[in-house]
């Protein structure tokens, strides 16, 4: 297991304030918060692709190498390399390390839980934006990560995309996957959240179970968010 | 006009004869060039990538150095291979001077800056965008740079080209260290030059027939190649 995952006093200039959180295995974590808040960067920050400016990042699997590999990262919007859907995944499970043999078939299988066999051999960038976020959601999936983060994965989608996006997301979930989902949208959010933590500029105003957070959010900025209100006005 | 029409029609019959004078020097001017060309590529695509994706000490003097070079003047080129390859100099023991491999030096220097300014360009470009997924995907600087390079392949072939273009056409460079030697140095634009000023027109207008349509041909399919791959792949 790499997580639990601990942030102690972590800031990147003036974007996120020092904060510490805990993040265990289990429930789906929703950060939620308005353009600006810092969901993307706390997020990346998480994940290593951004270094904190202040304070540290520790996973429980202290291999920096065996964590990264553990994780997976959904972004808004997919990078899809000039190459088939099929290759896009052998490429990332090659970077992983996993032994040639077992690629293809892992990769297949992938594309199968986002119902995107049919279109294997397809050039992933002449694919629309919905499926080609289900690729990246399949490359995900054949990593097995135990950590999923999802940066407003479907921020750029129609509602029938952003369903059949959702369908995966949930199957990571009771595949054991632990996910941590930025989102701006409130339904989104509730419909797929456990529990949220709300950030407002740069800082955790509260963290609450999905239910709770909906019905009586601690915060006032929460409070305004939810409300429909600028948390700012 | 009366002689450029003469001087036109004997051309034509030279290039549709196959003039074993003129094939000849065709041949080598695409030999050396073509050489040149690989060399430069060899060196100057990974040189690109990796300008483009490290962060180190002195890249952005670097990247300054390489587009500056772009703009090499060949007879300078020319100067400075002759001079490491001449007797006295220190490349001299090589006896590589007035031989086509004086040639492809000389113009492996001339075009892989070319080479690696527009392919660092590409690539960095590009690295924009892929930066954060590749990182995620555990790819480091240099995998994720070959990555990149090889992904905007359709792009590369069109700087490949443009070197080719640049070297099959420059003067300067080969005639310095080549020397111009008949049927030994001679390619097509130090054979234009020299022809030209013998007065033989029809060898020099039948050369630069075969020297544009070469250059154009070259531009041509770049532009298939880029256009089929883009329809293909996106």
């Amino acid at each position: 297991m790499i997580l639990p995952l601990e942030l102690v006093r972590v800031a990147y200039r003036d974007i996120i304030k020092p904060l510490s959180i805990r993040i265990d295995a289990g429930p789906t974590t929703i950060i939620l918060g308005a353009n600006g808040a810092g969901k993307s960067v706390l997020m990346r920050l998480m994940h290593g692709l951004l270094t904190p400016t202040g304070g540290q990042v520790f996973w429980q699997e202290r291999d920096a190498r065996r964590a990264r590999r553990l994780q997976a990262m959904v972004f808004q919007r997919p990078v899809m390399l000039r190459r088939s859907a099929l290759s896009n995944l052998l490429y990332a499970l090659d970077l992983a390390g996993m032994p040639a043999v077992e690629r293809e078939s892992t990769a297949r299988r992938a594309l199968e839980e986002v119902g995107l066999q049919h279109l294997a051999d397809r050039p992933a960038r002449a694919l629309s934006g919905g499926e080609q976020q289900r690729l990246a959601l399949a490359r995900a999936w054949a990593l097995h990560p135990e950590v999923l983060f999802l940066d407003e994965p479907t921020a750029s989608l129609d509602p029938t995309a952003t369903r059949e996006i959702e369908a995966v997301i949930r199957a990571f979930d009771a595949a054991g996957t632990k996910i941590l989902m930025a989102t701006h949208n409130l339904a989104q959010a509730r419909r797929i959240g456990d529990e949220v933590i709300y950030l407002h500029q740069g800082r955790v105003m509260e963290r609450t179970p999905a239910d709770q957070f909906f019905s009586k959010p601690v915060s006032a900025e929460a409070a305004a968010f939810i409300k429909g209100e600028l948390p700012w006005a | 006009m009366g002689s450029l029409g003469e001087a036109t029609r004997t051309a034509l019959a030279l290039i549709a004869g196959a003039d074993p004078t003129l094939a000849g020097i065709v041949a080598l001017s695409l030999e050396v060039s073509l050489s040149a060309v690989a060399c430069a590529t060899v060196l100057g695509l990974p040189l690109g990538a990796a300008v483009a994706v490290g962060r180190f000490p002195g890249r952005h003097a670097i990247v300054v150095l390489l587009n500056a070079l772009m703009g090499l003047p060949p007879v300078v080129v020319g100067l400075a291979i002759y001079l490491l390859l001449s007797r006295a100099g220190p490349l001299g023991e090589l006896g590589l001077l007035f031989t086509p491999g004086a040639m492809v030096l000389a113009q492996t220097v001339l075009i892989l800056p070319i080479i690696a300014a527009l392919s660092r360009q590409t690539v960095e470009d590009a690295w924009r965008e892929y930066e954060e997924q590749l990182r995620s995907l555990g790819a480091t600087g240099f995998s994720g740079s070959m990555t990149v390079l090889w992904d905007s392949r359709f792009s590369v072939v069109t700087i490949v080209l443009a070197g080719l273009g640049r070297a099959v056409a420059e003067v300067g460079a080969v005639i310095i260290v080549g020397g111009n030697i008949d049927g030994v140095t001679r390619v097509m634009t130090t054979a234009i030059a020299l022809e030209t000023s013998k007065g033989d027109l029809p060898l020099a207008l039948g050369l630069g027939i075969v020297l544009i349509s070469i250059v154009i041909a070259l531009n041509a399919a770049a532009y298939l190649v880029k256009e089929a791959a883009q329809r293909r792949y996106g």
